[in-house]
């Protein structure tokens, strides 16, 4: 399988704590794959890597067929090339409606004149529609996303995210105070996603992962623990030891 | 075809017409009172002190989009202001000295030849500073339309090269709220030398003349200026009004929000920063290039740094994030403090002391400065929209 990112034995020190220690693994064009790992593991210290937010001190993230490295891009360019995050906490903006989020989120033109010049279309109306319907907002649309519940927040997060249209998706936490039929259908939207994209997510929550199906990655203290189906992973003594050993 | 797709978008914007309306009727109310085209009821200095204040309001609004939209806390918008206000002050003064120049050689015997004007008008202008020489950055001053030009190309610059040194080096925050401190501090500081090429500490007087215009009273001056500067306010509004209800303003105002995000959905934080400072520079400088030809006189004191943190308590008091907040701040406020500075107020006998007010009116504006941050952090537009909101419901 044609690997969408490769990550290649990647360091970053923090003030001489080794967040990452010499990280590698692939990640494949439609996958959805769960990271897990006890607290300091290195998870989001590894997506904020990929997207650009921090520099490893070593190695190589490549991206796409022709081997892109990504570590001299900014945080837009990454966003641009088609990586989407989606923040531990729901960061929507909470001043402006459900509409306008998905409308700033929607695949255009990213570059200040070309936005002056954006006039509102039928196109982009039934794009925003169509999306506000998938995260179940289609009735909130004019709603400030600030009175949104904490899970439609989350929802929302993931409609900006899918506007983006990006091939990569980075989801922190997603099921993170969300209700039990609200963690259900973000599972389902979770699995939809990763029909035609690669779908990362980065849970604590071992129920969540269950549900999700998929090959996981467990991380320790930087670097890859194990890897493969639940199942598997969770007899591996190494991974018992980190996790229930303590 | 145009024009009626302007007003089906006006109507669709109910608080622009309201402004729009209100401001209309403003200066129809005050050109009928005024001596120069009215009954005489406003004083001609009164018209200009107005139409001043329509200035302060214009750079209000700009201050209103670079804070209150984008988050940005500049504390240096007026160096433009009063960069736009040299620059055609430079062309008011040079192009006047000349014509006065020009009539009285017409008496002479021999005509004068070109550098003999050049040295004459030299010796008028900059005699102050100990010089006759016109110094380089007045080689077009005698050109109306490349000062013109001017107003908008040096403030527009200086805003892009400030802006994006400091946007690019990801200067935020209470940084670049004290950077824009020290750049405006720095022109002053230099404006004040006597070899800076404009005169100095004296800065550019006699500004209130129009060149060719001598005939024609300060009167009807000042009601001219008055109305350019209505229009200017109306058609700055709109356009900012405009801005902020684009897709332009979404993302200005996520920005203001949540500047990481913005990053991460693939849009150049930096870039659309720096859009919005050179632009609201340049609004800075237009407001500014109305206001001095009505002040008369401007010198390095008005980019001393106390005037844009005046700037900010205009935008805070009125209400940031509001254009009407800003406009009615800056009226308000300046409207006050002219009117408790200059002496009209009546002083306070306190029995053990007089309250007088051109030295307390600072501590009211600080206490009411402090009170409006805690107690209506949105400011007067805010309770505009308490008001009409609850009327709504």
């Amino acid at each position: 399988m044609a690997q969408l990112l490769h990550v290649d034995d990647i360091s970053v020190t923090f003030d001489g704590f080794r967040a990452i220690n010499g990280l590698s693994f692939d990640i494949g064009r439609a996958e959805l794959r769960a990271i897990i790992g006890p607290n300091g593991a290195g998870k989001t210290t590894f997506m904020d890597i990929v997207t650009g937010k921090t520099r490893p001190d070593s190695g190589d993230v490549r991206w796409g067929d022709k081997g892109v490295s990504l570590l001299r891009k900014s945080e837009s360019q990454i966003a641009q090339l088609g990586i989407g995050r989606k923040f531990q906490k729901p960061t929507v903006f909470e001043s402006q409606s459900v509409y306008d989020n998905l409308l700033m989120a929607l695949a255009n033109q990213r570059n200040p004149f070309s936005v002056l010049s954006y006039q509102r279309s039928i196109i982009d109306n039934d794009k925003i529609d169509a999306l506000a319907t998938q995260i179940n907002l289609s009735q909130q649309t004019q709603i400030l996303a600030g009175a949104l519940s904490h899970g439609q927040k989350q929802w929302l997060e993931i409609g900006m995210l899918l506007a983006q249209d990006p091939q990569l998706l980075l989801v922190d936490e997603p099921a993170a105070g969300m209700t039990a039929p609200e963690r259900a259908v973000t599972v389902k939207l979770l699995k939809e996603l990763a029909q035609t994209r690669a779908v990362v997510v980065v849970e604590h929550d071992m129920e969540f992962i269950r549900q999700l199906e998929c090959r996981i990655t467990v991380l320790h203290e930087g670097a890859v623990l194990a890897e493969g189906q639940i199942d598997f992973v969770m007899q591996n003594q190494e991974v018992i030891d980190v996790y229930l050993g303590r | 075809m145009e024009n009626t797709i302007l007003i089906k978008h006006l109507l669709k914007h109910p608080s622009v017409m309201i402004f729009l309306g209100l401001l209309a009727g403003f200066t129809l109310l005050v050109v009928g009172l005024a001596e120069g085209a009215g009954i005489g009821l406003i004083s001609t200095s009164f018209v200009k002190t107005l139409g001043k204040t329509l200035c302060l309001c214009m750079i209000a609004i700009a201050m209103d989009l670079v804070w209150g939209f984008c988050g940005i806390l500049s504390l240096g918008h007026f160096a433009f202001f009063a960069l736009g206000g040299y620059m055609i002050g430079m062309w008011l003064m040079f192009a006047r000295t000349k014509l006065i120049v020009l009539e009285a050689a017409q008496n002479a015997v021999l005509p004068m030849t070109q550098s003999e004007v050049s040295q004459a008008v030299g010796t008028q202008i900059f005699g102050v500073v100990g010089g006759a020489e016109i110094p380089a950055i007045w080689t077009f001053a005698d050109n109306f339309w490349i000062q013109i030009a001017f107003v908008v190309l040096v403030p527009g610059l200086l805003a892009l090269i400030f802006g994006w040194l400091a946007f690019r080096a990801r200067v935020n925050g209470v940084y670049l709220s004290i950077l824009t401190q020290a750049m405006t501090l720095a022109l002053a500081l230099y404006l004040f030398q006597n070899d800076s090429g404009l005169r100095g500490n004296n800065g550019l007087s006699g500004l209130q003349n129009i060149p060719g215009f001598d005939a024609v009273s300060q009167a009807d001056i000042s009601i001219w200026f008055f109305i350019a500067s209505a229009g200017a306010l109306a058609l700055i509004y709109v356009l900012a009004y405009g801005l902020i209800s684009s897709k332009m303003g979404n993302i200005v105002r996520g920005i203001r929000d949540n500047e990481a995000r913005v990053r991460f959905l693939g849009y150049n934080v930096e870039s659309y920063k720096l859009f919005i400072f050179v632009l609201t520079a340049i609004i800075a400088a237009v407001a500014g290039a109305l206001y001095y030809p009505q002040a008369g006189i401007i010198n390095p004191a008005e980019l001393a740094p106390i005037a844009s943190i005046y700037l900010a308590v205009w935008v805070a008091i009125g209400g940031r994030g509001r254009l009407y907040g800003a406009v009615i701040g800056a009226a308000f406020v300046s409207l006050l403090s002219s009117y408790f500075t200059g002496g009209q107020a009546p002083d306070i006998s306190l029995g053990f002391g007089t309250l007088r007010w051109t030295e307390w009116w600072l501590v009211l504006l600080g206490l009411s400065f402090v009170g409006v941050t805690l107690y209506a952090p949105k400011g007067i537009g805010g309770l505009i929209d308490h008001l009409t909101r609850k009327r709504g419901v």
